[in-house]
C-alpha cells in the first residue's frame, strides 16, 4: 500500500506539510495522489472514532445482526444487501461465508428502537428467513483502536 | 574496603546530568537508549503462557536449545552465518553480558583492547573492569564517524592489541559499515592476531544496505566474536535476552564463566526469544517507523543549524556543536532547564565529543516535532 494511505489511516488530520515531509515528496504532489485516491474511492471518507463510552450522555445501542436470506436470480445478495444497508440504522453490512449471509452493525438509540427496527423493517423482508441479534455489551478495541485504558510501563528518561 | 579495580573506574562524568532529568517531570527526552515500541504482543503473550506452563526452572548453561537452533538458523538465513547451535552460541543475559563473557575470557591484565570512539559508555569500563588496558581509535565526524584504515593498521602494529571492539549500526552515532568497507576494514584486521568482538545489536535497524555481519566475511569466523540479542529490533530490552557466538574454544571460555557466574539466561525471556524469530512483520514495522523518523530528525537538524552525519542505522544521531563554540554539557543542561528536552551529552561516549550531543529518535514523530520547535527556539534565544 502507498505509504501515503498507510500514514493517513492511522491519522488522517496529519497536516500536508508533515505528510509531505514523511513521504519525502513536495506538498503538490501530496495533495494530488490524495485527490486521486479520493476520487477513485480508494479513500472512502475521513471519519473520527469516537469512543462513546467516555461520554457523559447516554450512549447509543449497537447491534449485530445475522441475517439469512435467499439469493436472488443473476443478482444474488447484492439487491438484497442494498434494500437492507440503505437503512440508515445499519452502519456496517457485510456478506460472509459460513451458517448465515449478512452481518450487520445497527445502532440505535435504545434497545426498544433497534428490536424495532429488526420487527418491523428487516424481519419482514421477503427474502429474509431469519435473523440473530446480538446486543453489544461492551467495545474494548474498534478500528485497531484500544478504548480500555491501559496501564503503561515508563521508560526512563535518560539511558545510554 | 573497594578493591582496586573497582576504584580505578571513573564514575560516569555526566551522573549528575542523568540524575538532573530524571528528577524533571514532563520533558520530551530524546535521550533514551532503547525503543518506544513494546515488545510484540505474540512475544508477551508467549511469556505469560510459559509462565501459566510452569516455565520456571533453569536451562542448561547454553540456554534452550531450541532457541540456540532458531538463532542457528536465522543467522545462517539472513546474514549467511554458519554457527554450530551445539557449541558455537550462547545465550546471554543481553550483550551486556555477552560483552563482559567476552572479555572475561579473552583478556589477561595489561593486554590492550581497542575502544573505536565515540562509544557505548560500558566498553572502556569493562575492559578496565578486566584489568585490561583501553586503547582508543577516534573517529571523525568530517570522516563520518568511520574507522580510517590508515589509522587502524598503524594502531594495530604499534599497540599489538588482544582485541578490538567494534559497534555497528553504531550507538551514539547511528553509523554503519557497507559489505565494501567492512571488507576493507577485515583486510587489515585480517593480517593482525587480533580477536574482533563485533557488537552487532543493532544489526535489525538499517535503513540503506542489508546489515553484513563481520563474521560472514570469508575467514572471518575463527577471528569474530559476534554479540546480539533481541533488546533493539524487537523492543525487548527489559527481557535481557541475548547471545554471543564465537569459536567454539571461546564459546567454552565464556560458558565456563556463564555456568559459575549467571547459571543461565532467564527461562522466561529464552522462550520469549524464540517467539521473537518468529514473528517479523513487526519488526518490519518498527524499523519503518524509525526510518520516517530518521528522515524527519536529519532534515530538522540540518535546517536548525545543526549538523550530523546521516544515521543509517539504530534510532540515533550526533549532531555536532561545533559552530556554536558551547559545550555539550552546558548546552544540554540550559536545553533541559530552559525547554524541558533532554538530550545526551557527548562526553559520556568519549573524552574527544564534548563538542557532540546524542539525539534519540526513539519517540513518537509528534514529540519529535515539537522537540526541534523548542530547540530552534533555544539555539535563537541565545544567538546560537
Amino acid at each position: 500500500m502507498d505509504e501515503i494511505l498507510e500514514i493517513l489511516e492511522e491519522n488522517a488530520r496529519i497536516p500536508i506539510e508533515d505528510l509531505a515531509r514523511l513521504v519525502k515528496k513536495s506538498k503538490k504532489e501530496v495533495e494530488q495522489t490524495i485527490r486521486k485516491y479520493e476520487k477513485k474511492g480508494v479513500i472512502a471518507k475521513y471519519k473520527t472514532i469516537i469512543n462513546k463510552g467516555r461520554l457523559k450522555e447516554e450512549i447509543p445501542v449497537v447491534a449485530l445482526i445475522e441475517v439469512r436470506v435467499t439469493p436472488q436470480k443473476d443478482v444474488g445478495f447484492d439487491n438484497i444487501a442494498q434494500r437492507i444497508y440503505r437503512f440508515p440504522e445499519v452502519r456496517s453490512c457485510y456478506l460472509l461465508s459460513g451458517t448465515y449471509d449478512l452481518l450487520l452493525v445497527v445502532e440505535g438509540r435504545d434497545i426498544q428502537t433497534v428490536a424495532r427496527f429488526v420487527s418491523e423493517k428487516l424481519a419482514p423482508l421477503s427474502s429474509v428467513k431469519g435473523t440473530t441479534t446480538h446486543f453489544m455489551l461492551k467495545k474494548y478495541k474498534e478500528d485497531g483502536v484500544i478504548f480500555v485504558k491501559e496501564e503503561r510501563n515508563k521508560r526512563l528518561t535518560i539511558t545510554y | 574496603m573497594i578493591s582496586k579495580r573497582v576504584e580505578k573506574v571513573p564514575p560516569s562524568g555526566i551522573r549528575e546530568f542523568f540524575d538532573l532529568v530524571l528528577s524533571r517531570p514532563n520533558i520530551i527526552s530524546l535521550g533514551v537508549g532503547e525503543p518506544d515500541f513494546i515488545a510484540p504482543w505474540r512475544v508477551r503473550e508467549r511469556a505469560i503462557t510459559a509462565l501459566e506452563e510452569g516455565f520456571t526452572s533453569y536451562t542448561s548453561n547454553k540456554g534452550l536449545k531450541v532457541l540456540r537452533k532458531l538463532i542457528a538458523s536465522y543467522l545462517k538465513k539472513k546474514y549467511g552465518l554458519n554457527y554450530n547451535s551445539e557449541d558455537e552460541i550462547l545465550i546471554t543475559v543481553g550483550v551486556s553480558q555477552g560483552l563482559d563473557l567476552a572479555l572475561r575470557t579473552i583478556i589477561d591484565p595489561q593486554d590492550k583492547v581497542v575502544v573505536v570512539s565515540p562509544h557505548y559508555v560500558a566498553y572502556p569500563a569493562l575492559v578496565e573492569l578486566n584489568l585490561g588496558k583501553v586503547v582508543f581509535l577516534e573517529t571523525t565526524f568530517q570522516e563520518d564517524f568511520k574507522v580510517n584504515l590508515k589509522e587502524l593498521h598503524r594502531i594495530l602494529k604499534k599497540e599489538k592489541p588482544k582485541a578490538i571492539i567494534l559497534n555497528y549500526p553504531s550507538n551514539p552515532t547511528g553509523v554503519t559499515y557497507s559489505k565494501e568497507e567492512l571488507k576493507r576494514m577485515w583486510s587489515i584486521l585480517s593480517k593482525e592476531d587480533v580477536v574482533i568482538i563485533s557488537d552487532e545489536i543493532y544489526g535489525e535497524i538499517v535503513y540503506k544496505d542489508s546489515h553484513t555481519s563481520l563474521a560472514s566475511l570469508k575467514g572471518a569466523k575463527s577471528k569474530v566474536i559476534l554479540l546480539n540479542g533481541f533488546s533493539k529490533g524487537w523492543a525487548m530490552t527489559g527481557f535481557r535476552i541475548g547471545y554471543a557466538c564465537g569459536p567454539k574454544r571461546v564459546i567454552e571460555g565464556m560458558m565456563k564463566i556463564h555456568s559459575f557466574s549467571m547459571l543461565c539466561a532467564p527461562i522466561i525471556s529464552q522462550i520469549a526469544g524464540e517467539e521473537a524469530l518468529k514473528c517479523w512483520g513487526e519488526v518490519e514495522a518498527m524499523v519503518k517507523e524509525y526510518r520516517r523518523r530518521r528522515d524527519f530528525i536529519v532534515k530538522e537538524l540540518d535546517r536548525i543549524g545543526l549538523d550530523t552525519v546521516k544515521p543509517e542505522g539504530a534510532f540515533y544521531c550526533f549532531p555536532s556543536l561545533k559552530r556554536y563554540k558551547i559545550d555539550s554539557l552546558e548546552f544540554a543542561k540550559r536545553l533541559l532547564l530552559e525547554e524541558k528536552i533532554a538530550v545526551v551529552p557527548g562526553k559520556a561516549f568519549g573524552a574527544s565529543y564534548q563538542e557532540f550531543i546524542r539525539i534519540s529518535y526513539a519517540n513518537s514523530l509528534e514529540n519529535l516535532k515539537e522537540a526541534i520547535v523548542r530547540i530552534e527556539r533555544f539555539l535563537k534565544n541565545y544567538g546560537l
